[in-house]
C-alpha cells in the first residue's frame, strides 16, 4: 500500500500508508517499479527511497524538545566558538574603575564585573568555549576509546573483557570525584587539556559497557553466523556487521557525555582539581565567585550557563534516543 | 543465599585490594608528604628524615603498600602524615557528620520522590506530572555545588537583610551544641536540601518509569478486568512492584551521594569525610587519603551488597546460584 505525495519542490516520495507501527518490515520502502513507470518519468518526477538513517533524521527533527535544545546548543555553544566576536571585552581586561559592577546595560556589562573590573559577560562566554571543548573532546575521544575496547570485549571475551569489567568494577566502588581528584592530584591540575585527559580516561568505561553489551547480544544472531559462514573474517563481522547496530546507543551516550563531562569539569575545578585559573572555565569562574559571595551574578550566570547547557545536552540526548531506535516508530509525525 | 553474600564478599577482598594498590600509587607518587612538615619551623631537616624513615616513605612502593596494609589491620589505618595523629577518630568523627546528614537527605528524597513518582505515574501527561518533569530534568542539569551556592548566597542574603537565622551556612554547630540540637539541624538544613534536591530528581523520575512498566503489564490489565478497585490496583499491585528496582536504585545512588558529599561539604565547610578527604589530598596526606577511599569504598560495596540481597528477597523471581 504505497502512494505518491507530491512534495512542493515537485519530487515524488513514495512513503507508506500503512500505520507504521504495525508494519515494521516496510520502514523502508522499496521503490515499487509499477510507480516508477513512463508517466512518472515524463513528468519529471524522481521517485525517492529513504534509509534507515533519513528515518531517524526525520524522526530527531520532529521532536520538538529535541529542536529546542539543538537551538539552545547551537546558539550558546556559538557563543563559546566566536567568542572572540560576541564578547564586548577579552576575558582578562582589567578595569579597576569598575569593579563588582551589578549586571548593566551601561559599558554593555549585561552579567556585571567581576572583582577586578573584568566584564563577567565576556569571562562567561570565553569560559563557554573552554568548557565546550572539554566536553566535546572528552566525548568524542571516550567514545572511540569505549567503542574499541568494548567491541574486543565482547566480541572475543577472554582478557581483554576480564580487564575491561575489573576496572568497571573499580570505578563502581569509588565516588567518581574521589578517584578523579586522585588522579588530577597525580597528573597535576590546571591545564585544561590535562583535565580533559583525566576526564576521557575515566568516562570511557561507561561507553565500553555499553558497546559491550550490545556485542555480546549480537554476535549470537543469526546474520553474525551467515557472515562467518560466507567466510567473513572477525574484523569484517566486528567492524562491518555488528559496529553499525551500535551506532545509536553511542551517539546517544556520546551526547549526553558532553553534558556530564562539563557538570564533572565545573565540579573538579571548583575543588580546585581541574582547571585553574587564568584560564576561564565556567566551573573556575563559580570558584573565583565564591570569595564575593554578596555578588550575586558572579555565581548565578556561569551556574545557569551550565544548566542551560546540559539541560540542551539532555534533550537532544533524548531525541537521539528515539530517533535513533528503530523499534520505535511511535513519533509523531 | 549464604553461599551467594559469601562468594560476593570473596570477590570483592582482590577488587579491594587491587584498588587500594592503585591508587597508593597514585597518591605516593602526587608528591612529597613531607613537604607539609617541613615548612613547619618547629620541625628540623633531622626530625623530618626520622619520620620519613619511621612512616617508610623512602621504601619502594610496593614495600610501603604491604606496610600500609598492616598499619590498617593493627593500627586502624595508621597515623596521618601531615598531623601524624591517629586517623581513624577523625574518620570515625567525619563519617559520623557525613551520615547524619546523608541519610536525612536520602530518607527526604526517597518518600518525596516515590510519593511524587507514583502520583506523576497515575496523572501521566497532568500538569503535575509535567511540572515535576521540568524540575527533575532541572535537578539533573545542576551541578551540585552550584545548587549549594545558590542556598548558602540566598540564607547570607536572608540573615544579612531581615537579621532572620533560618539556616546557618558554614559549619557544624555552634560552640556548646551537641549533635541532635536544633543548632546542628540549622547547620545541616542547607546540605541535607541540596542533596536531597540533587536525588529527588532521579528518584522521582526512576519511580515513574517503573511505574509505567508496571501499569502497563498484563496482570495489571487482568486485576482490571476481574474489577479489582483502581485504589487496590495501584497500592497493592503497582507500587509494591514498582518500588523493587528503586531499592537497588537508591543503593547504587548512595555512591553517588558520598561523592556529592565532597563538593556539599566543601561548601557548607562541614567537618565531614568528603571535606576530610579534599584537605588531606591537597597536603598529599597519603595515608589520610588511603583511609578515606578504603573507608568509602568499603562502604559503597556493603551498600551494593546489601542491595543485590534485598533485591532477590523483594523479587523471588530473581534467583542467586
Amino acid at each position: 500500500m504505497t502512494e505518491l505525495e507530491r512534495e512542493a519542490d515537485g519530487t515524488v516520495r513514495v512513503s507508506d500508508n500503512v500505520a507504521p507501527t504495525q508494519n515494521p518490515d516496510l520502514a523502508t520502502p522499496q521503490v515499487p517499479y509499477e510507480i516508477a513507470d513512463d508517466a512518472t518519468v515524463a513528468a519529471g518526477l524522481e521517485i525517492q527511497t529513504r534509509s534507515q538513517w533519513d528515518y531517524a533524521r526525520r524522526r530527531f527533527f520532529r521532536h520538538r524538545l529535541a529542536m529546542l535544545g539543538l537551538i539552545g546548543l547551537i546558539i550558546i555553544f556559538g557563543a563559546g566558538i566566536f567568542a572572540g566576536h560576541v564578547a564586548q571585552y577579552s576575558f582578562e581586561e582589567i578595569d579597576l574603575n569598575n569593579i563588582l559592577h551589578a549586571p548593566t546595560l551601561q559599558g554593555k556589562h549585561w552579567f556585571g564585573t567581576d572583582n577586578i573590573g573584568r566584564d563577567y559577560f565576556s569571562r562567561v562566554v570565553f569560559g563557554i568555549r573552554t568548557s565546550l571543548e572539554v566536553g566535546v573532546v572528552v566525548a568524542i575521544t571516550s567514545s572511540i576509546f569505549g567503542l574499541i575496547v568494548g567491541a574486543f570485549a565482547g566480541y572475543f571475551g577472554g582478557w581483554i573483557d576480564n580487564i575491561l569489567m575489573r576496572i568497571t568494577d573499580l570505578v563502581l566502588t569509588l565516588p567518581a570525584l574521589a578517584i578523579l581528584a586522585t588522579a588530577s592530584a597525580l597528573l597535576g591540575s590546571g591545564n585544561q587539556w590535562r583535565t580533559t585527559f583525566i576526564l576521557a580516561a575515566f568516562f570511557w568505561t561507561g561507553i565500553a559497557r555499553v558497546v559491550r553489551g550490545i556485542f555480546l547480544s549480537l554476535r549470537e544472531k543469526e546474520y553474525v553466523e551467515a557472515a562467518k559462514a560466507s567466510g567473513a573474517g572477525d574484523w569484517r563481522i566486528m567492524f562491518r556487521h555488528i559496529v553499525p547496530n551500535t551506532l545509536g546507543p553511542i551517539i546517544v551516550n556520546g551526547t549526553l557525555a558532553v553534558g556530564a563531562a562539563i557538570l564533572t569539569e565545573a565540579a573538579l575545578s571548583f575543588l580546585g582539581f581541574g582547571i585553574k585559573p587564568p584560564t576561564p572555565s565556567l566551573g573556575v569562574l563559580i570558584s573565583e565567585a565564591q570569595t564575593s559571595p554578596q555578588q550575586w551574578w558572579l555565581t548565578v550566570f556561569p551556574g545557569l550557563v551550565i544548566v542551560l547547557i546540559v539541560l540542551c545536552v539532555n534533550f537532544v540526548g533524548d531525541g537521539l534516543r528515539d530517533a535513533l531506535d528503530p523499534q520505535q516508530r511511535r513519533v509523531r509525525a | 543465599m549464604l553461599t551467594y553474600i559469601v562468594r560476593r564478599i570473596l570477590y570483592s577482598i582482590p577488587v579491594l585490594i587491587i584498588s587500594t594498590f592503585l591508587s597508593f600509587t597514585f597518591v605516593s607518587l602526587a608528591g612529597n608528604p613531607t613537604l607539609a612538615l617541613k615548612a613547619n619551623p618547629r620541625f628540623s631537616q633531622h626530625t623530618v628524615d626520622l619520620i620519613a624513615a619511621r612512616y617508610h616513605l623512602n621504601d619502594p612502593i610496593p614495600v610501603r603498600y604491604a606496610y600500609w596494609v598492616k598499619d590498617v589491620f593493627t593500627h586502624k589505618l595508621g597515623n596521618s602524615l601531615s598531623t601524624l595523629q591517629p586517623i581513624w577518630p577523625d574518620i570515625e568523627r567525619t563519617m559520623s557528620h557525613t551520615l547524619q546528614f546523608i541519610v536525612i537527605a536520602e530518607v527526604l528524597a526517597l518518600i518525596l520522590g516515590v510519593a511524587v513518582g507514583v502520583y506523576s505515574a497515575i496523572r501521566q501527561y497532568s500538569v503535575f506530572d509535567y511540572s515535576f518533569t521540568t524540575i527533575s530534568f532541572l535537578g539533573f542539569a545542576m551541578p551540585t555545588f552550584w545548587l549549594a551556592l545558590l542556598l548558602q548566597i540566598l540564607f547570607v542574603d536572608v540573615y544579612l537583610k531581615w537579621n532572620v537565622r533560618i539556616f546557618y551556612t558554614s559549619g557544624l554547630n555552634n560552640p556548646h551544641q551537641g549533635a541532635w540540637s536544633i543548632d546542628r539541624l540549622q547547620h545541616l538544613g542547607l546540605p541535607i536540601l541540596t542533596l536531597m534536591i540533587i536525588s529527588f530528581a532521579g528518584y522521582s523520575r526512576y519511580m515513574r518509569a517503573s511505574m509505567l512498566d508496571v501499569i502497563n503489564s498484563d496482570y495489571v490489565r487482568t486485576a482490571r478486568a476481574k474489577g479489582v478497585a483502581e485504589r487496590t490496583i495501584i497500592m497493592r499491585h503497582v507500587v509494591r512492584n514498582a518500588l523493587i528496582p528503586i531499592v537497588t536504585f537508591a543503593a547504587l545512588n548512595f555512591g553517588a551521594l558520598l561523592g556529592g558529599a565532597i563538593v556539599t561539604e566543601t561548601v557548607f565547610t562541614l567537618d565531614g569525610i568528603g571535606y576530610y578527604f579534599i584537605q588531606k589530598l591537597n597536603n598529599n596526606d597519603l595515608y589520610a587519603v588511603m583511609a578515606y577511599l578504603l573507608v568509602t569504598s568499603v562502604v559503597i560495596i556493603v551498600f551494593n551488597l546489601i542491595a543485590d540481597i534485598l533485591y532477590g528477597l523483594l523479587d523471588p523471581r530473581i534467583r542467586y546460584d
